[in-house]
């Protein structure tokens, strides 16, 4: 039983004290709502040998948390700093061997968390055979649809990550978060054993008793943590509230083209708390 | 204020726009994934030019995507044969239209990593339209076969396929793309078919008579600079600025 789980005065570093060395991370992409308030406190913690599943793409977040060291195995369609160009820690350490990559496409990442909320073993899906990507994922099947002649199809594995970690506009006193529009993120807390929210404010009364914000509105029965971490999406964006900090992320781009920059810009944005 | 530009001055972004736009033509649902302004401003000019139509959906701009059950919905609207018209890159792409977005050299241990293959191993197989895409014309990019296939131009006849490549546009000429081949279909204002050749690292049918790309009207360019950049800085703010800076707001 896990009860009195949403003191309002719980600590983001309390709260990620389930996020821990070797565990099955899955966080969202650039645009809907990156925690990265939570990112540099796991950074700052000297998390380890995280599987990091980003769905299905990750900017800055992938890139500073391998940069750090933080990542054993990455799990994603893309990693890429969008205008900004290349993602330089993520290519340094692929071509360094530094991680593992398991290469994967947006819809199979869709397509294994659907399975776990579904809490079914794999999920089909369409395209794929022909591909390498295909060729390189040993935990992926073909078969013949067992509904259709010599019809070829691909299984993939349910993905079932430990801890789920977002960052979304507001949650509520009674654990109740609420995502709008931004459904994968509700994908990613189905899916995942517990899940993790910092918001950037706490409404006042519950998100479920208001209709219009219910049908955008992720139950705390999901909801293992709701932090505020104001700006908590910074220097990235979130929708429909503040845009990227493209100053900041020309300065990332340029800083963590190197290894001694990159640990400038750790040293400057992570590890000095009243920069960040 | 817009800069005010002579009727046949324009910039390849322009240009590209203007092609790839024809390319998209009577549809009902264009989508764009990341990181592809110039598709990105097509998508948005033919909208402008069918009064609405098509539906644009832009991967990245919330004004512009109609998305409310989250990122899979675009793949499984896709699945279903609800995008007419998606664009696909790659750091290579050869003859037989497959495309690289992974690595070069050896996959395990790879000389160049590009960020991955994205949404294309599964939407090159089910859009009916993908057009590639890729500003760099040279031998490093166009090759004679890519050192990973993120996604194949071509499928084997019992492999469900309902969409694939019709046509590669680059900064130099536009190729056609059918029956696993490429074909010149014309070559860029400033361009030549030889140059063409010499920079292409894979086979493709030439006709003994290749057109050149029709420039962009003056109503096009208009169309351009006053209606398409502007929205188009939703999205692309730094792109926007570069090519249709005058016509941008600072804001």
């Amino acid at each position: 039983m896990r009860v009195n789980m949403f003191q309002a005065a719980k600590s983001l570093d309390d709260a990620l004290a389930i996020v821990t060395d070797g565990c099955m991370l899955v966080v969202p992409r650039e645009v809907s709502g990156v925690p990265m308030a939570a990112t540099r406190e796991l950074i700052r913690r000297g998390i380890k040998r995280l599987h990091l599943v980003a769905l299905p793409t990750s900017s800055l977040q992938a890139d500073m948390m391998i940069g750090a060291g933080c990542v054993e195995t990455l799990e994603t369609s893309a990693v890429s700093l969008g205008e900004f160009g290349p993602a330089p820690r993520f290519n340094a350490a692929i071509i360094s061997g530094a991680i593992k990559m398991k290469d994967t496409t947006c819809p199979a990442l869709h397509a294994g968390l659907q399975a776990a909320e579904k809490g079914v073993p794999f999920m089909p899906l369409r395209g794929l055979i022909g591909s390498d990507v295909l060729k390189f994922r040993d935990d992926w099947k073909v078969i013949d649809s067992p509904f259709e002649n010599d019809d070829p199809i691909v299984l993939l594995p349910a993905i079932k990550p430990d801890v789920a970690l977002f960052h979304a506009p507001m949650g509520d006193r009674f654990g109740n978060v609420w995502i709008g529009r931004q459904r994968e993120l509700a994908t990613m807390a189905h899916a995942a054993e517990r899940t993790i929210a910092t918001v950037e404010k706490i409404h006042d009364g519950n998100l479920l008793e208001d209709p219009t914000l219910a049908a955008g509105t992720l139950p705390g029965f999901y909801i293992e943590s709701v932090v505020v971490a104001e700006r908590g999406a910074w220097p990235l964006g979130l929708p429909d509230h503040y845009a990227a900090d493209a100053g900041h992320l020309a300065d990332y781009a340029r800083m963590a083209a190197t290894a001694e920059g990159f640990a400038e810009y750790l040293a400057r944005y992570v590890y000095d708390r009243r920069a960040a | 204020m817009c800069m005010t530009a002579a009727p046949r001055d324009f910039l390849p972004e322009e240009l590209l726009a203007d092609v790839i736009a024809r390319l998209i033509g009577d549809v009902r649902h264009v989508a764009v994934g990341n990181a592809s302004p110039i598709p990105a401003t097509a998508a948005l000019l033919a909208r402008e030019r069918g009064n609405g139509r098509p539906y644009v959906s832009l991967l990245g701009s919330p004004k512009n995507t109609f998305w409310t059950d989250g990122a899979r919905e675009l793949f499984d609207c896709a699945g279903q044969g609800r995008i007419d018209v998606f664009f696909l890159s790659g750091g290579q792409i050869d003859g037989e239209g497959n495309v690289n977005l992974v690595s070069t050299g050896e996959y395990a241990h790879p000389k160049v990593r590009f960020p991955g293959s994205f949404g294309s191993a599964y939407l090159y197989y089910v859009v009916p339209k993908v057009i590639l895409f890729r500003t760099e014309h040279s031998r490093r990019t166009l090759v004679p076969k890519v050192d990973f296939i993120s996604a194949p131009g071509v499928s084997e006849k019992n492999i469900h396929r309902t969409g694939g490549p019709i046509a590669l546009v680059t900064n130099r000429c536009l190729f056609s793309f059918a029956n696993g081949r490429f074909t010149l279909a014309s070559v860029h204002p400033g361009h030549r078919v030889d140059e063409v050749i010499e920079h292409t690292g894979f086979d493709f049918d030439c006709p003994p008579t290749v057109r050149e790309t029709p420039a962009p009207s003056p109503e096009t360019l208009a169309l351009l600079r006053d209606a398409v950049a502007p929205q188009l800085a939703e999205v692309y703010p730094q792109f926007a600025r570069q090519v249709f800076g005058a016509c941008v707001p600072s804001s």
